[in-house]
């Protein structure tokens, strides 16, 4: 009877040391955020939260494009590893997203005196949390990995219009949200400095998801690589 | 000029059909050859994979790996034509309790495109001898007398090709007689038979080739020969070495 | 194409008969939409906010909650017996499996809608019949988005083990846009405004249908085959 093959707790490759470079590089723009940046006149230090709140956000979008984008792709290839990584994109942009849904009323109590306002942005980002959400309690309701990786996928690419839908329902109402400061058709008008330090942050959490989910990818690969030991042990006794 | 010698190609060809869920792998490469009018009976015990053998050969689940072949030509799921050809008799009795006999079959009728449905009904309740419970609802029907319209379901098409999973389980002597005599019925028109069950007393009888099939392969596969003995004690040899 | 219509309309006409057999879920969805009605009644303060006020919500979020109720039973049905086997063995396209369950989803859903409305009107003395058609054309464009999407979801979701409160969990982030563009209108429509400014929340309504009826009817091979 041979031994089922054993298992370390380190998880194989070299994702952690992207995840040490990312959070280096969240110390280093957040060094220069509250130091080397200077303060907002009319907000005062609550606009330090904008640098956090602003790229957590577009971290959770991009998230849900390669959630959306590994959907597709699984459909069409059946590439297992496809579904892996949108499950992991999907787990790391929950985070992302809980974070801007969490800086978003701290940001604004100081501003607009109450902690929740229905705005375009933080309304959709809240959608989207619900959106996550779905797909990972259904990943976590299907036992076979085929089918689970199927229903995903269908959530998925449904998911991706969805978000669009969501947005223009939510625009159309009024919103309170301050105007968005850099994407304005005549040119960002947040001064140079700010847009600066905005600009790396959201570079820099790029990098942190890219890290993040990588690293979660590693953790969901090395399971299925024990799940599969572990099987062919049974199978060899 | 010489006359084409060339003898059909089988009716039914099974080629390195393999197919996992997840980390289980179970099926891991069976392959056989049947002509028409030929008759499979697979035994082995549960897990070895027969009815997702069975799925694959009726096309409600892919394989893997592997293809599967009628007449010669590559079983495609979205073809209709072979969907077609293909009927199934399973211990689930496919039919809808709330339905009464004559419109479980008055149903797949227009499902499969049968022109004249209540004709067509009709006369599958007739074959089995349902004619007179025809307006009873399937659901206040006995087993056996289920097992008789699921029977109904599967040939009113008039397939080629008949699978059987497990299609004995839950029935008693007389309804077990009945099935048998109808499977012996099916062989005499011709229809390429494919039977899966864990129970050698029931399948042996109608087969001309047998397979054992233990941990998703064919341990055994060849024209039946000899008695139940023989296979019997084969099969307790096979499924103990599990 | 016509086969494909004819194959839908047989999977409908037989999910329709079921249901006319046992009428337990038509009844208890009835039941349950008159019961959500009352309710409201009861859960506001009369002398500070009208019925006026509240009726739009009102009205879109039991459709919303009846129709949740009811896009279960299309695929649970499958499940007895393991008809869909049967379904899946025949030679029966996959979009009209799906067009089938969403005819019959609709004429259900529509049937409970068409009997709530007047309760409505009556409940909250709401004068319906002065916009009457725009109405119906909003409740139906909403009820075609919101079946579509729905009977997809049910698909999956009756594989799982809470089945109904998996299909609200999923189904939700989905009916934003169609219960608030339905609901925004209706609301205009009730305090008297041309039907024609409506023309925003309009395109979200038709948008939506035309974008998610085409996706669901791609994607729904995925969700029954294995």
């Amino acid at each position: 009877m041979t031994e089922p093959a054993r298992v370390t707790g380190a998880v194989p490759g070299r994702s952690h040391v992207w995840l040490w470079l990312a959070l280096a590089l969240l110390a280093g723009v957040y060094v220069r955020a509250l130091a080397f940046t200077p303060v907002e006149r009319v907000q005062g230090l609550a606009q330090k939260i904008f640098y956090i709140h602003v790229p957590s956000a577009w971290a959770a979008f991009l998230a849900f494009i390669v959630v959306s984008a590994c959907s597709v792709g699984y459909l069409v290839l059946k590439d297992q590893r496809l579904d892996l990584i949108a499950a992991s994109s999907a787990e790391v942009g929950v985070v992302f997203t809980s974070g801007v849904l969490l800086t978003g009323p701290i940001w604004a109590k100081p501003i607009w005196g109450a902690w929740w306002t229905w705005d375009a942005r933080l309304t959709s980002t809240l959608f989207l949390w619900f959106i996550f959400f779905g797909y990972l309690v259904m990943r976590s309701a299907v036992g076979e990995p085929g089918q689970r990786a199927r229903y995903s996928s269908v959530l998925g690419i449904l998911g991706a219009p969805l978000v669009v839908f969501i947005h223009v329902s939510v625009t159309l109402f009024r919103t309170t949200h301050p105007q968005p400061v850099v994407l304005k058709p005549q040119g960002p008008t947040l001064p140079g400095e700010m847009l600066t330090t905005l600009l790396l942050s959201v570079a820099v959490f790029t990098v942190f998801y890219l890290a993040l989910t990588a690293r979660r990818y590693a953790l969901a690969k090395a399971e299925l690589a024990r799940a599969q030991a572990l099987a062919e042990g049974d199978h060899a006794a | 000029m010489p006359a084409s010698t060339t003898a059909p190609p089988p009716a039914l060809e099974a080629k390195a059909l393999a197919r996992s869920f997840g980390v289980v792998k179970a099926l891991r490469g069976v392959d056989f050859a049947l002509e028409r009018g030929s008759a499979l009976t697979v035994f082995g015990p549960n897990g070895a994979g027969k009815t997702t053998l069975l799925r694959i050969l009726a096309g409600l689940l892919r394989a893997d790996r592997g293809e599967v072949r009628m007449d010669g030509r590559p079983f495609r799921r979205d073809d209709a034509a072979q969907r077609r050809r293909i009927g199934l008799i399973s211990h689930a009795s496919l039919l809808y309790d709330g339905l009464t006999a004559r419109e479980n079959l008055e149903f797949y009728g227009r499902l499969y495109g049968l022109g004249d449905v209540r004709q067509a009904a009709g006369s599958a309740l007739e074959a089995v001898g349902l004619a007179q419970r025809a307006d009873s609802p399937a659901g206040t029907m006995s087993r056996g007398m289920v097992q008789r319209l699921a029977i109904a379901r599967a040939l009113l098409h008039d397939p080629v090709l008949v699978l059987l999973d497990e299609p004995f389980t839950g029935l008693d002597q007389a309804a077990a007689g009945a099935l048998r005599a109808q499977l012996m019925r099916l062989r005499a028109e011709g229809r390429t038979v494919v039977l899966v069950t864990h129970n050698l007393d029931e399948g042996l009888e109608l087969a001309t080739h047998v397979a054992i099939q233990v941990a998703g392969r064919f341990v055994e596969y060849g024209a039946r020969a000899g008695g139940v003995d023989g296979y019997r004690r084969r099969y307790a040899e096979a499924t103990r070495d599990a | 194409m016509r086969e494909l219509l004819a194959q839908a309309a047989a999977v409908a006409a037989k999910d329709l008969l079921l249901e006319l057999r046992s009428r337990t879920a038509f009844l208890s969805m009835l039941a349950f939409t008159m019961l959500v009605l009352a309710i409201f009644n009861f859960a506001r303060d009369p002398t500070a906010v009208s019925a006026s006020d509240l009726a739009p919500s009102t009205l879109w979020i039991t459709f919303s909650f009846a129709g949740l109720l009811g896009l279960n039973r299309g695929f649970a049905l499958e499940r007895e017996n393991r008809a869909i086997d049967g379904l899946l063995l025949a030679p029966l396209s996959r979009s009209a499996l799906y067009l089938g369950k969403v005819l019959a989803n609709l004429a259900f859903v529509g049937a409970v809608e068409a009997i709530a409305l007047p309760a409505f009107a009556l409940f909250f003395n709401v004068p319906v019949l002065p916009v009457l058609g725009p109405l119906v054309l909003v409740i139906v464009l909403a009820t075609v988005g919101f079946v579509a999407v729905g009977t997809l979801l049910s698909a999956m979701a009756v594989a799982t083990r809470f089945a109904e409160l998996m299909l609200a969990v999923l189904m939700l982030p989905f009916l934003m846009p169609p219960v608030s563009a339905a609901a925004q209108i209706t609301a205009r429509l009730f305090s008297g405004r041309p039907f024609a400014e409506q023309v925003g929340w309009l395109k979200i309504l038709v948008g939506y249908d035309i974008v998610f009826v085409i996706l669901c009817i791609l994607v729904f091979d995925w969700t029954v085959e294995e």
